[in-house]
């Protein structure tokens, strides 16, 4: 038994506490101030647009099959050139559990997290987002990217006519 | 008959004076505790109610009151029903021999500033607090619940384990005032307060009054962690609230005992006496809540260890030391 480490033991926390006591507490006083979260903070999810201000989303469904609370619905349409759209986007954020799985799955970009946190509500059917609450004016995170000046078929360019694709080869050019 | 009349008037006015003083404070002393927990931890406490959370006790009344009271079934109905008032009764009835300050001449008369000077106040109170175990066991008893069971048992070894080192404590505190009533008590320290002259009585008391009051470093009969809430685990709404309210006027009636027994009561410089009274009483209020913020629960065991082998013992010497010391300074 060691009697002297005993009572320093005893004694020491009273100190510490008291030392405490004249901080400031580390609370942040929520509806007053806020904390603002980093910018890949993973909250409200948004559809952002190419740079040339056409919507991203092609309907290709990879977001809505990502998520593992399936809160992502929609329907796919197509243009008269070929350019595949969405005639309605549906996210319930009373289901949503932002994990973002469905921006990593999304090879447009279109659908991003954003940090807007604030996003309760009293009213369960005002968290069912449809494509008007969803989309926004501007590129979100990645200023230049359009997936079509990369990729699909003819829908901007022609058959191989974006800047880093070959023109078709033709195969009987390729014979022995 | 006249004269009989004022004195009647007289002591209701002071057992009013008292019951509102006291319950007043115990209602804030459970937001003092709140927010003085979570400075401590950090934090601000309760602070939206009212000016820096000031409404909160109002509050929580309304929330009690407003609560289902709720019989569990198998429960022992009527011990159920009236234990919690046992406890909140025994903490309120130990302030009837508490001096608050000196007597008061008022229109010629000479006016005690205690409810009754029993001349034996002590032992009134030792009863009295013994008593309030009562409400703890009957009630956890009565709950028909293993948990409540567990933490009216701890109360009661706890209740065992201390007592005695508790009245121990005082032995020479009544030898150097030669008396059992408070009042004297509190005169025999004009000159200095017991803490000086009885430093290891002190301490003795002031770990044996924490586990008699069932507060944290010896919070077993209703350590959350374990237990649930022990003994009160069952209750819910105003009776809940009443073990709750008990706990904050025993806090009170604590830091009333060690005031009188050990820090000198009323007595004090420049301030009115009552003024100084209720400082003192905050001041050890705020020892115990200190206390919640730093210590961890001992083990129960551990717990009766240390008052068996450890305190008992060291009361017993103290009252042997201080009484030969008494003894050659008066001969």
């Amino acid at each position: 038994m060691n009697l002297w480490r005993d009572i320093k033991g005893t004694l020491q926390p009273f100190w510490i506490t008291l030392g405490y006591l004249f901080k400031k507490p580390v609370t942040i006083q929520y509806p007053e101030e806020k904390r603002t979260p980093p910018p890949r903070y993973r909250a409200r999810i948004v559809l952002t647009r190419n740079p040339d201000g056409s919507e991203r989303c092609v309907a290709c469904q990879l977001c809505s099959a990502a998520c593992p609370v399936n809160c992502i619905s929609m329907q796919a349409a197509e243009d008269a050139d070929g350019r595949r759209y969405a005639a309605w986007f549906r996210i319930n954020f009373s289901r949503c559990i932002f994990c973002g799985l469905c921006t990593e799955a999304c090879p447009t970009m279109a659908i991003q997290t954003t940090p807007d946190y604030e996003i309760c509500n009293r009213d369960v059917l005002k968290l069912v987002h449809e494509k008007d609450d969803l989309l926004v004016d501007g590129c979100g995170k990645d200023t230049e990217y359009n997936f079509y000046e990369h990729s699909g078929i003819g829908v901007v360019n022609g058959r191989g006519g974006n800047e880093d694709e070959y023109g078709p080869v033709d195969p009987k050019s390729l014979m022995p | 008959m006249n004269d009989l009349l004022i004195s009647l008037v007289l002591i209701l006015v002071k057992l009013g004076l008292i019951l509102g003083v006291v319950l007043t404070m115990a209602a804030y002393l459970v937001l003092a505790e709140r927010k003085i927990l979570g400075r401590m931890q950090l934090r601000y406490g309760p602070n939206r109610i009212g000016p820096g959370g000031m409404l909160q006790p109002l509050c929580d009344v309304i929330k009690l009151l407003t609560k289902e009271d709720f019989v569990p079934g198998r429960a022992d109905k009527w011990i159920f029903l009236f234990a919690p008032g046992l406890t909140a009764l025994a903490a309120l009835l130990s302030f009837a021999v508490v001096p608050f300050s000196p007597p008061l001449a008022l229109f010629g008369r000479e006016i005690p500033m205690v409810v009754c000077d029993l001349n034996i106040g002590l032992l009134y109170i030792f009863g009295l607090s013994s008593l309030a175990v009562y409400g703890v066991v009957l009630g956890g008893w009565a709950s028909n619940s293993k948990y409540s069971l567990l933490g009216a048992m701890r109360g009661l070894a706890q209740l065992v384990s201390y007592e005695l080192a508790l009245g121990l404590a005082l032995v020479p505190v009544v030898m150097s005032a030669k008396s059992f009533s408070l009042n004297a008590i509190v005169m025999a320290q004009a000159d200095w307060p017991n803490l000086l002259r009885h430093p290891l009585a002190f301490i003795i008391f002031m770990i044996s009054i924490t586990a008699e009051s069932k507060r944290t470093p010896f919070d077993m009969p209703e350590a959350e962690n374990e237990i649930v809430a022990g003994y009160h685990t069952e209750y819910s709404g105003m009776r809940f609230g009443l073990f709750f309210v008990g706990e904050y006027i025993n806090l009170v009636v604590i830091g009333a005992m060690t005031t009188v027994f050990f820090l000198g009561g009323w007595h004090g410089p420049f301030l009115p006496p009552v003024v100084w009274f209720i400082l003192k009483v905050l001041f050890v209020a705020f020892l115990f809540i200190w206390a919640r913020g730093s210590m961890p629960r001992p083990r129960y065991d551990q717990l009766m260890h240390f008052g068996w082998k450890v305190l008992i013992p060291l009361a017993l010497l103290n009252v042997v030391v201080s009484g030969a010391i008494s003894l050659a300074m008066n001969s």
